[in-house]
């Protein structure tokens, strides 16, 4: 494991700082081509640059092209493949807005290297039961994961930092429940994930200096449905990302069908002193933001504590779940 | 509301989870299709295809529980 400690700090650095240096540059040019949207929750609703997509991919390549200079493996081609294909997609959607059923289909799309690279195994691991295996399952699980784990990060990308700093907590805690089962290849390859996030999140918290527009939220998103794969932690994956996962899982519910997030009545308003509170509006879907806010009107930057808190929460419980992994009743 | 709803809506869905994936696992661990074809890696995609029957009747309890649940704990919040 000692020889893997200069790797995992090299890969850290290059992810974080890579962001953290490029977005500043990203801003201008996008400001510069009025690649701009307006921030409806900011006072004077002031004009944010979009996409940040960019600079979170040159992040994830650039630290696994390092990586992958000290360990030539097919899980790290696989990621890179992956996430530049879900990457693609979702600068398409960032300039043209397309209909609601594109992105789980050519996200869908995206996560066919993964089965042809062979870079994964049917063996499906639950904490204290073991695992089964299930080849036919499998196949069309990873067809399903990708397009869930990058959609369910965008729908989760409504408020300032939310998604950046939910993918860092979510992240983090998937490469610790990789260590935790001593997988440590994926482990490391998993870390540019959680500095990624970390770095562009610095940019991206209220107020923010730039979006991570769907590009950047379903690179992300990718990425960490991916990894989940490769390191056999589908369950763990799902279990640190279950505030998100309630998120889709509500607005599904209320919403009954696939549609693109943009075509829905917004569940929130702003108030005169520029709190968000839930609408009155019964054709407007359930989200996790509109249950946080049920108890009243609340500030952009309390509802993003409160989701964080969430995170932590889910976290804690998928860290239990990997050392729970290791004990068999 | 009160955000503990929402804290016991995710404790519950990993308690749900645990439980599902051990339903799952003790379910399918008991199918083994043999004997009804000649080809040795047919029976074992017949038995993955049984599996992942099962497996996806589980998943649809699940949500179905989970559905339940959500409208139980979140009934009031929701009418808001």
């Amino acid at each position: 494991m000692f020889d893997q400690i200069v790797p995992a700090i090299l890969v850290s650095i290059v992810a974080f700082f890579s962001v953290y240096v490029i977005t500043p540059f990203l801003i201008r040019a996008l400001e510069k081509r009025n690649l701009t949207v307006k921030d409806y929750h900011r006072k004077g609703g002031a004009m944010i640059p979009r996409p940040g997509g960019p600079s979170i991919l040159i992040g994830i390549i650039a630290s696994e092209i390092t990586l992958y200079a000290f360990f030539p493996t097919t899980a790290i081609i696989t990621i890179l493949i992956t996430t530049s294909l879900a990457f693609v997609v979702g600068i398409i959607d960032d300039r043209k807005a397309l209909g609601g059923w594109f992105k789980p289909l050519a996200l869908a799309a995206s996560a066919i290297p993964i089965i042809f690279l062979g870079a994964y195994d049917s063996n499906l691991a639950f904490p204290l039961f073991g695992s089964f295996k299930i080849p036919a399952l499998y196949l069309a699980l990873i067809i399903f994961i990708i397009p869930i784990t990058g959609n369910t990060i965008n729908s989760i990308d409504v408020l300032n930092g939310v998604a950046s700093g939910f993918m860092t907590i979510a992240s983090f805690a998937l490469t610790i429940s990789l260590f935790i089962m001593q997988n440590y290849e994926i482990a490391i390859a998993s870390l540019p994930l959680g500095f990624v996030s970390l770095a562009f999140y610095k940019y991206h918290k209220f107020p923010s200096s730039i979006f991570p527009g769907d590009s950047g939220a379903l690179t992300l998103g990718a990425m960490y449905g991916v990894i989940a794969i490769l390191g056999h932690v589908e369950i763990v994956a799902a279990i640190a990302l279950l505030p998100a996962v309630i998120n889709s899982f509500l607005f599904l519910s209320s919403v009954k069908h696939v549609v693109e997030h943009r075509q829905i009545k917004n569940p929130t308003a702003v108030t005169s002193d520029f709190k968000l509170m839930a609408t009155s509006d019964k054709d407007a879907p359930i989200t996790l933001l509109r249950l946080i806010l049920a108890a009243g009107p609340l500030t952009e930057k309390q509802i993003v504590l409160v989701i964080f808190k969430l995170a932590l929460f889910s976290a804690s419980l998928a860290i239990i779940t990997a050392f729970m992994m290791g004990i068999k009743i | 509301m009160k955000n503990y709803t929402i804290f016991s809506f995710i404790f519950i869905m990993w308690i749900l989870i645990i439980i599902g994936g051990g339903l799952l696992v003790v379910f399918t661990s008991m199918i083994s299709i043999e004997g009804y074809v000649t080809v040795g890696p047919l029976e074992l995609y017949y038995t993955s295809i049984a599996k992942a029957v099962i497996a996806i009747i589980l998943i649809i309890i699940w949500i179905y529980v989970l559905t339940k649940i959500k409208n139980w704990m979140f009934h009031k919040k929701i009418k808001n």
